[in-house]
């Protein structure tokens, strides 16, 4: 069953420099200039199932975060369809509700709100959140006294509890101390094992290889591979050194 | 999709805006109270030391009052929910939440700060003599549509905002200019009768106008006033709210 699925998906965004302004505004309706569009994805079609774990890679600018975002419903698509079944937990840029100036308790019933937690559901696992993050006593301190090492760590706790269906990670798993690491690890495997998606992003593929068997490679809004992630990150890599030489 | 608890997020944002806004301030509720104080002192000075002029229901201080209360709040939600999707990029960006609950929250967490000058108000009018009378009843209905009517707006111009970034300075010239369209510191009746279809359409000079019947001349709200407040209040929570499912879908693209 796929949970995830896009066919001939394609998103373009509009190049309006100066158009958010109201100036900038009336001169394009009286020049009445055409649209310039950028495409930051093309006919990308593919599917996951339910209990797949799938590397996203590509260059800056292939157009990974564009798809995640319409993975996560934040926008839609131009053509094509998206359908996403389950709940979601993305982390993407971790922590990005957190504020400076609450403490560690009020910013993770903020994030769980946020990310979808209901008060019963944030009343059972906050201390299993607290116990996860390590932060301890700290967590009663404004945020802005934390390390950012401590930030990253209580972000992705309220992420993992949230008990997603699919579970994005974009480039996070690289912070934190390597005794934390080695924790998020173990609760990502677990969260595998248990039938759950993932969807792993990364410009360094072989950071992601051990977690995901397989692998969708963008280059330029198109997918130019997808498959066992040993051949597509072998591939990908080839061209990668080929063009570092060129 | 987002499948979470748009109340209790609702809950939580709004506890958020509370939070930052007091916990750096050494004499919290104090400030929410000066700002509605010094406002009042000020216009009473100039109207009845300077420009004294035709007498009107009550203590000119509390008079006054009536509208700096619902004016201020108008102002000041409308401009902070304008702001709010621009400002919040990176939850608007990053989580997929219902949008709506944006601007929302940022609406329902300037009402505790309308809350207390509620509460400054009611002392003031028993302090100067006025004392409680049945009519307080409908004080709740006519804030709860003012609050709706706010919200309405909010969403819209918080939708627009996101397209043409100047917006806020647009909402910003508005306020000034509405200052003086609104009775703040004068009394219907010095208006000229063809014009008070205008004061008795918006909302914000309705309210004010039903506020002073209630609390200065401890009378019932006039029923033509209230219909045309609760006309235009909820119109513009519906407008608001179809105006910003249009306008959300292209957020992602323009922030």
């Amino acid at each position: 069953m796929a949970v995830i699925r896009f066919s001939e998906v394609s998103k373009g965004f509009v190049r309006h420099t100066g158009r958010r302004l109201l100036g900038g505004h009336l001169v394009h309706r009286l020049r009445n200039s055409a649209k310039e569009v950028f495409w930051a994805l093309r006919d990308v079609s593919f599917e996951i199932g339910k209990g797949e774990s799938v590397a996203l890679i590509g260059a800056n600018g292939a157009g990974k975060s564009t798809l995640l975002g319409l993975v996560a419903g934040l926008a839609d698509p131009d053509k094509g369809t998206v359908s996403v079944t389950g709940r979601l937990a993305a982390l993407l840029e971790l922590g990005s509700g957190f504020h400076g100036d609450l403490t560690g308790r009020e910013n993770v019933y903020l994030n769980g709100a946020l990310l979808g937690l209901s008060r019963g559901e944030m009343k059972r696992q906050f201390d299993r959140i607290v116990d996860f993050s390590g932060v301890g006593e700290f967590i009663d301190e404004p945020l802005r006294t934390y390390s950012s090492g401590m930030i990253v760590r209580l972000a992705f706790s309220v992420a993992i509890q949230v008990e997603p269906d699919i579970l994005i990670v974009d480039e996070v798993l690289a912070v934190g101390d390597q005794s934390f690491q080695a924790k998020c690890l173990e609760r990502i495997a677990a969260f595998q094992r248990s039938g759950n998606t993932l969807i792993c992003v990364s410009h360094v593929p072989s950071a992601v290889q051990d977690l995901c068997p397989r692998a969708i490679w963008l280059d330029h809004g198109r997918v130019v591979k997808d498959g066992p992630s040993a051949n597509v990150i072998e591939d990908y890599t080839q061209v990668r050194l080929a063009a570092v030489r060129s | 999709m987002w499948r979470g608890d748009a109340i209790y997020l609702l809950h939580n944002l709004i506890l958020k805006d509370f939070r930052i806004r007091y916990r750096n301030m050494s004499l919290g509720v104090f400030w929410s109270l000066l700002n509605p104080l010094v406002m009042m002192g000020v216009l009473t000075f100039v109207f009845t030391q300077v420009f004294p002029r035709a007498s009107t229901d009550g203590p000119f201080a509390i008079f006054v009052l009536c509208g700096i209360i619902p004016f201020n709040f108008f102002a000041l939600a409308w401009s902070s929910a304008t702001v709010s999707i621009v400002d919040n990029v990176t939850l608007v960006k990053r989580v997929s939440i219902p949008r709506e609950i944006v601007p929302v929250s940022v609406v329902l967490g300037n009402c505790v700060h309308l809350g207390i000058q509620i509460a400054l108000l009611l002392l003031l009018v028993i302090v100067f003599g006025k004392g409680v009378n049945v009519h307080w009843l409908w004080l709740p209905l006519v804030w709860v549509l003012e609050i709706a009517f706010v919200c309405g707006v909010g969403l819209l111009f918080s939708a627009l905002d996101v397209y043409v970034r100047d917006m806020r300075y647009v909402v910003e010239s508005a306020n000034t200019v509405l200052f003086w369209l609104v009775p703040v510191f004068y009394p219907l009746s010095s208006v000229r009768p063809e014009f008070h279809f205008v004061y008795e359409y918006n909302p914000i000079a309705a309210l004010i106008l039903v506020l002073r019947t209630i609390l200065l001349e401890a009378k019932p709200p006039v029923a033509s006033t209230l219909v045309k407040l609760a006309f235009t209040s909820v119109f513009a929570l519906i407008l608001g709210y179809i105006g910003f499912r249009m306008l959300k879908r292209r957020f992602y693209d323009y922030l």
